[in-house]
């Protein structure tokens, strides 16, 4: 009864404010018919709009891993002075809406930026590289990094370096060390930050909407269905693909690793 | 070739790409947090410092910043005044429909939160004064910060030891209210604190839910600095990045300094 009492107010608020609207919001496309639904395959734009924004999370989670995992490695083994303040400006981002990491992206490589500035002075003229896909690229591994630094500084805090002293002694060449000691030691680490970092990027609209990129993705086809032509329905579909691939990856994350990791 | 290297070389690579991160990491908020003071972007530092930009700021989206904060601090009151006892049950709770419950709970957060915005507006988009009003935009706050504090402190009140202590309290007749406001809660207020913190920060930082939900007159922090991207001069724009940073680095250290504790406290 007590514990009734207790979840009594989440599960309404829950319910009423996101159940119910989620709930609509998947019914909508229905009324322009059920081909409505699968308006992201059956329409080139929004297919196009779809592979873009799968292909830029896969390529920036890639390399999130890598360079997160190499810099977490190195913090978590190396005490030097001014490793704390270090590694919470590099976790710092992890707070900033993708708005700014937008802004940040045009301070560097925008018609006003450093790059540009940089590359006059080398004599190519000013190089704009914020409004592409690089820019936005970028812009992606900027926000996804300071999530895989702080969770693989955790883990690689609790890595075992017996083993690896082990392996090395045993004659491992480095690369074995990496394949086979690393590799499967961090692999939890690296399926939960794997996932949480591709839903991010899946979903990120803040940076894209900043930096006003030519390179169409989803969240932007989505928002610009919803206010320039009002096709709701549409702009719903669209929401419930996004939703999906977002959430099965999740899912599928958190099935395979510990919860905990995923969500906090 | 790694063979004929003593173990506790120095890893070159790793150092070098460390460098090569913390460069592209910090770069940018270096150069934002100039930008901001200084008269004339284009001609940098030469120009001289100012602080007219954050004056300009100040004037034209001060009450974006107040408001953010109004809206933080009320949706991290609301998520732990109902999320701590709903942490609770789920915790002392084995029945399936919990379990639903709790993986219900975790959507607002795997789905983006432009579909959760577009779909409030869908549903609730038509009662005026509520659409203008900033209490549409904490509704979206709360349903999205809500799973993190039923999380965290969930997890804090599964502890072994805990669930014990209760126990105890139980024996010795201790009722309900008792155990929970007497044993339970101050057992987890680290957590607690350490929740509503990021709830803050997550609320503070809030754009993909917020850009939807805003209208013109109702405008937070991060929706001010995307309208002063598109509108303003970038001194503008990186000078009200500054405030940004004002606000939420304060925050940062105490989630820092708590999670610190937290770990001095219930640590393996």
């Amino acid at each position: 009864m007590q514990r009734l009492a207790c979840l009594t107010p989440v599960v309404v608020i829950f319910f009423a404010c996101w159940l119910l609207p989620m709930a609509w919001l998947i019914a909508l496309p229905a009324q322009k018919g059920w081909e409505t639904y699968f308006a992201i395959f059956t329409h080139p734009r929004y297919w196009l709009s779809l592979v873009n924004t799968v292909g830029l999370s896969l390529l920036v989670t890639v390399l999130t891993l890598v360079l997160g995992s190499a810099v977490g490695i190195f913090l978590a083994r190396h005490k030097f002075v001014g490793r704390g303040i270090l590694l919470s400006l590099l976790t710092l981002p992890l707070s900033f809406p993708g708005v700014i990491i937008g802004f940040f992206m045009i301070l560097l490589g925008g018609r006003q930026g450093l790059i540009a500035d940089l590359s006059e002075a080398l004599g190519a003229g000013r190089l704009t590289l914020a409004y592409g896909f690089l820019g936005l690229f970028l812009a992606y591994l900027y926000f996804s990094l300071p999530r895989a630094i702080a969770t693989y500084t955790a883990a690689a805090e609790k890595m075992d370096l017996a083993l690896e002293e082990a392996a090395r002694t045993l004659g491992a060449t480095r690369y074995a060390i990496v394949r086979d000691v690393w590799l499967p030691e961090l692999a939890p680490t690296t399926l939960a930050c794997a996932a949480i970092v591709f839903a991010t990027s899946m979903g990120a609209f803040g940076t894209a909407f900043t930096l006003a990129t030519k390179f169409e993705v989803l969240p932007i086809t989505i928002y610009s269905e919803f206010t320039n032509y009002a096709n709701f329905a549409l702009a719903a579909s669209l929401s419930i693909a996004l939703g999906l691939v977002t959430w099965v990856v999740m899912y599928l994350a958190r099935r395979y690793s510990d919860a905990a990791t995923v969500l906090g | 070739m790694a063979q004929t290297h003593s173990p506790h070389r120095f890893p070159v690579t790793l150092a070098l790409l460390t460098a090569l991160v913390t460069l592209f990491m910090l770069t940018p908020m270096v150069l934002s947090i100039t930008a901001g003071l200084v008269n004339n972007y284009s001609q940098g530092l030469a120009s001289g410092l100012t602080t007219r930009w954050l004056e300009q700021v100040w004037e034209g989206y001060g009450d974006t910043v107040l408001w953010s904060l109004a809206i933080a601090t009320a949706c991290a009151l609301i998520t732990t005044v109902v999320g701590v006892p709903c942490a609770y049950a789920l915790a002392r709770t084995r029945s399936r429909w919990a379990r639903v419950f709790e993986e219900l709970l975790t959507l607002p957060v795997a789905v983006p939160g432009l579909a959760t915005g577009l779909a409030l507006i869908l549903v609730y988009g038509h009662f005026r004064s509520f659409r203008q009003s900033f209490l549409f935009i904490l509704v979206g706050h709360v349903v999205f910060t809500l799973p993190f504090v039923v999380r965290t402190v969930s997890s804090a009140f599964a502890n072994r030891e805990l669930i014990a202590i209760e126990e105890a309290a139980r024996t010795l007749g201790a009722g309900f209210s008792r155990r929970l406001l007497g044993v339970l809660i101050p057992a987890v207020m680290p957590a607690i604190i350490a929740s509503a913190l990021m709830v803050f920060t997550l609320s503070v930082g809030e754009f993909n839910l917020t850009w939807m939900l805003h209208t013109p007159l109702t405008r937070t922090l991060p929706v001010g600095l995307a309208d002063s991207y598109a509108s303003m001069r970038i001194e503008v724009g990186s000078a009200y990045t500054l405030i940004f940073f004002i606000v939420v680095l304060p925050l940062l250290w105490g989630l820092q300094a708590i999670a610190n504790e937290v770990q001095k406290r219930y640590g393996t």
